[in-house]
């Protein structure tokens, strides 16, 4: 079967929500799309993990503090699960990680804002895992199997993380009058990062087209950014806080929540490496895997040694 | 020294209770099949789904070839009568 066959079979199986599995035949493009996701995903999961684990030590009761270590504890476990799915299209897991601590690879660029206050663990909650839930649950239909199927596992352990943050700024936010002003600001500052967080818009986004075609991906940048605002005005109003948009406004025909203009130059700006926090990210990311240099040879030292052992002791008997 | 490279890929089974088989959850990265079944335990069971964890070295799993999955599986396609719905019986027998 020539390749042009082999492609067109491919689609029509695609178009008939057949799912992939590694070993199928695949496009090349497919290939390449997947593999930059499922990283892009991965590296997202791990950065993530920063920008909270400076407030473990900081938690204001043990309750807050075992339920941030435990959600900082799965993001591990889901860029784990992201970077065997992404393993099984082929690529090195190290080669992946070199990708990402060289800087070549990207991670979602929300991760590039400073943690202020005790709030912002509240915000991230709400709002960023809030946005990850509503990019992450499509994508348990993805046509890729393995990509799917990590989704599922990732979206089962996604809701306790959006539920803690919120009761983090409802707790604020019936407290004292400093306490809520402390969970507004931390609004003000996590709105627009949050929005951003689904992507350029349908216009802008280059991928976009092939991901929806190859059913990759099942709904546009602004499609899951409009879903996102719909969700996130109510539970504002739940919270009292106010989002920081004057341009926010419901549409009475279409039933939905028009924002303003997203500052798209900012997004460009902390895509590209000029976000606040890029340097100390990728720095600490780096420390990380050099500081556990150590620990990594020596188990590859103590599982050849055993194995050498239980060789011996073969030959022997 | 092998330092440089990834440590072996293992497959991860559970048994999430007894009476039930062993399934494939996913897969992970260990030096050996001690780490591998404790890094198992910490990623795959955190929330008590399991009971039972079986890691295989995923390279010592042989796969069947989705490209010959015709000929591979074809054998079973005409025989419709190792089926219970390809037997005619009278309606007034109720439960066979
Ligand atoms: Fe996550
Ligand atoms: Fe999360």
């Amino acid at each position: 079967m020539t390749t042009i066959d082999l492609e067109e079979q491919f689609m029509k199986r695609v178009a008939a929500d057949e799912k992939v599995e590694p070993k199928d035949w695949m496009p090349e493009k497919y290939r390449k799309t997947l593999i930059r996701q499922i990283a892009q995903h991965a590296h997202s999961e791990v950065v993530g993990m920063l920008p909270e684990a400076n407030y473990i030590s900081r938690a204001p009761s043990l309750r807050r503090k075992a339920a941030l270590l435990a959600k900082i504890q799965d993001e591990g476990g889901h860029g784990l699960y992201l970077y065997c799915a992404a393993e099984t299209l082929g690529v090195e897991r190290d080669t992946l990680i070199e990708e990402l601590h060289s800087g070549k690879a990207k991670y979602s660029s929300i991760f590039n804002y400073p943690t202020l206050s005790w709030a912002d663990m509240g915000a991230i909650g709400w709002l960023v895992d809030g946005a990850a839930i509503l990019n992450q649950v499509p994508l348990c239909k993805c046509s890729y199997g393995p990509y799917a199927r990590a989704m599922v596992r990732v979206c089962k352990e996604e809701s306790f993380h959006q539920r803690q943050g919120y009761e983090i700024l409802l707790t604020l936010c019936n407290g004292s009058a400093d306490q809520k002003q402390m969970a507004q600001d931390s609004l003000n500052r996590w709105w627009w990062p949050s929005l951003m967080m689904f992507g350029p818009s349908d216009a802008d986004s280059t991928n976009s087209e092939y991901s929806m075609k190859t059913k990759i991906k099942r709904f546009s940048n602004d499609e899951l950014r409009q879903k996102f605002v719909d969700a996130t005005k109510p539970q504002a109003d739940i919270l009292g806080l106010t989002i920081p948009d004057p341009d926010l406004k419901f549409n009475e025909q279409t039933r939905h929540w028009e924002y303003g203009e997203i500052d798209w130059e900012e997004f460009h700006n902390v895509v590209q490496g000029n976000g606040v926090c890029n340097k100390i990210r990728l720095r600490e990311r780096n420390e990380a895997w050099d500081n556990g240099k150590w620990v990594r040879e020596a188990a590859t030292a103590y599982a050849e040694k055993r194995e050498q052992r239980k060789n011996e002791s073969k030959q022997v008997a | 020294m092998s330092n440089t490279k990834n440590w072996p890929l293992w497959e991860v089974f559970i048994r999430s209770k007894n009476g039930l088989n062993h399934k494939h959850v996913g897969s992970l990265h260990a030096s050996d099949s001690e780490m591998a079944l404790e890094n198992a335990r910490d990623v795959y069971t955190r929330r008590q789904e399991g009971i039972s964890i079986w890691v295989v070295e995923s390279k010592n799993i042989s796969a069947s070839d989705p490209k010959i999955n015709d000929e591979m599986f074809d054998p079973a396609a005409d025989k419709v009568y190792r089926h219970p719905t390809f037997y005619n019986l009278p309606d007034e027998l109720k439960h066979m």
